[in-house]
């Protein structure tokens, strides 16, 4: 029995959710080898095999698997799914897209965003935007399951030794092209890799407002941005800084929610960071309830002077 | 070009799920019960479609208990012109439900298959690409602009750090992301007429599909409570406790 992680990365280097998904794979038990399957992504191999737990890994490079298109990168994991009892996907984005994908041409059920292995067919996963946790038991031969990255550790990027086997790359299934992508260029710590994150909500008021506030705030602490739905949808911030059910699932050290009233939607995807702070001027504000630190007061004087401070 | 939208009944939104006490799952005796947000844009994005003159036809599909053909209603008065029931009350699974609108792609024959990207009850983002893979289809997942021209679908996409493009053939499977478009209001002039528009009924035996569940729920359990913390006079007091108590900068 071995474990089978597919990797999360951008070919040149590896995503930081495969190294919590490497430790799922090892609680899982058996041999846990890494697939990087990508286009001249040697490098991303190479870094693969330098994380502690991995025995080995699978290199599968083509032009057509540059880009994490679906219904490539399935086949492919597919064309090696035979070898394992685990197929181990980051709950991410590309990992969400691809997992369901693979499970289905197996047939066989897949287990989303898992948060906790408790035996090697057995996981808990959040149900319900995190208000009750399902413990699921897989039936099927194989077990397809994302890994949420915050109900585990990282592994370690580096102390290991893996080797890595060149293997045969799928034809393009040419159903599906890649057109380009924009990708926010930012010096900022990643949303769901970072250690402190400053969040703001609809009271920012217009997406000037939330850079002039909380961008300072953010520098001086080395924090991602975040955002509530609700600044999002009003255009305070972009689609991609959302944190909740549908969002980003975080798990900071430190939460800084500002002028966020604290919807469930919202306290799901945040709820299960180690210190939670709640600038709020309204006392009854739902996100006091989860605040380990709550400052009722107008976050357009606080949050400047908070940075003033630090 | 038709298009198929799956939508499902679920717990409204609003409403705060509650565990039942013998930890079998959720309590959904007397609760509200609504479309699933994301299936709601997904009945948008087909009927604008079919406004602009893309779609000639949108077809609803539930599976799920005889209530479902409320939801149903409920697509048909945003303007999905009929709709299909797979009346099912045994538990639905992702890949039952995926093997389901399998059966109903190939009778259909649809270019375009749109659903929510996730459901907000079990939170798994499954089925569309579950179904994708068992039509041998294209996916393309959680849609936040879709255009459709020339037989292909020009589909942008949110994913980690931004938006990624990709264009697929037809016919293939969109899921669509929260801000793909705004639902309209559904009046009740619309929801009058979609009580008169054609809702048929089939079993999942008549489609010749095997629904048995692949995952057991073992149980289901409150998540531990986070309690509330203190509250803090000012933003001094505030540095000192993040400082001194929490040590987290």
């Amino acid at each position: 029995m071995s474990v089978l992680v597919i990797a999360e990365h951008d070919n040149a280097s590896i995503k930081g959710a495969t190294l919590n998904t490497v430790t799922a794979a090892l609680a899982c038990g058996g041999e846990v080898h890494v697939l990087v399957a990508g286009h001249n992504a040697g490098a991303a191999a190479a870094a693969a095999a330098q994380i502690a737990g991995v025995a080995k890994v699978l290199h599968a490079d083509s032009e057509a698997l540059g880009h994490g298109l679906a219904e490539n990168i399935a086949a492919q994991v597919i064309a090696v799914a035979g070898a394992y009892s685990h197929l181990l996907f980051p709950a991410t984005a590309g990992g969400k897209n691809v997992a369901p994908r693979v499970a289905a041409k197996l047939d066989v059920a897949q287990v989303s965003e898992a948060t906790k292995v408790v035996s090697p067919d057995t996981f808990e996963r959040p149900i319900y935007a995190g208000n009750a946790i399902a413990t699921v038991q897989c039936l099927d031969a194989t077990k397809v399951v994302t890994i949420r990255s915050t109900g585990f550790d990282a592994a370690a990027a580096t102390g290991g030794s893996a080797a890595v086997e060149s293997i045969v790359a799928v034809a393009d299934s040419g159903k599906s092209q890649y057109k380009g992508s924009e990708i926010a260029k930012s010096d900022r710590p990643e949303l769901t890799a970072a250690k402190i994150i400053v969040s703001g909500g609809r009271a920012m008021g217009s997406s000037e407002k939330f850079n002039e506030v909380l961008t300072p705030l953010a520098d001086k602490l080395g924090a991602a941005l975040g955002a509530s739905r609700a600044a999002v949808d009003a255009g305070y911030a972009p689609n991609d800084w959302q944190v909740g059910q549908t969002g980003k699932i975080v798990a900071p050290q430190l939460y800084v929610a500002c002028g966020i009233s604290g919807a469930i939607q919202h306290l799901a995807g945040m709820k299960d960071s180690k210190v939670i702070v709640a600038i709020n001027k309204d006392a009854e504000a739902p996100i006091f309830s989860v605040a380990d630190y709550g400052l009722e007061a107008d976050l357009f004087a606080a949050v400047p002077e908070l940075v003033k401070s630090l | 070009m038709k298009a198929l939208v799956a939508v499902k009944r679920v717990l409204d939104y609003n409403v705060k799920a509650r565990v039942k006490p013998d930890g079998t799952g959720i309590d959904l005796a007397n609760v509200k019960m609504s479309m699933n947000p994301f299936d709601e844009i997904a009945v948008e994005e087909a009927v604008r479609l079919k406004e602009k003159g893309v779609v000639t036809e949108v077809i609803a599909v539930s599976c799920g208990v005889t209530q479902c053909q409320e939801t149903l209603r409920t697509a048909m008065a945003i303007g999905a012109d009929r709709a299909i029931l797979v009346e099912c009350a045994d538990e639905l699974q992702p890949l039952a439900v995926a093997k389901l609108l399998k059966a109903l792609v190939d009778k259909e024959q649809p270019g375009l298959v749109i659903l929510g990207k996730q459901a907000i009850d079990d939170d798994c983002n499954q089925t569309g690409q579950m179904l994708a893979a068992l039509a041998d289809l294209p996916q393309a997942t959680f849609a936040s602009k879709v255009e459709v021209a020339d037989g292909r679908a020009t589909v942008t996409r949110e994913i980690d750090g931004g938006l990624e493009t990709v264009s697929v053939s037809l016919p293939a499977i969109v899921t669509t992301d929260l801000r793909l478009n705004e639902p309209r209001y559904v009046t009740l002039p619309n929801i009058m007429k979609a009580k008169k528009k054609p809702l048929e009924t089939v079993k999942p035996a008549d489609l010749g599909v095997d629904v048995a569940p692949r995952l057991k729920t073992l149980k289901v359990s409150e998540p531990p409570k986070r309690g509330a913390g203190v509250k803090v006079a000012d933003v001094a007091a505030l540095v000192a406790k993040l400082k001194n108590e929490a040590k987290v900068i």
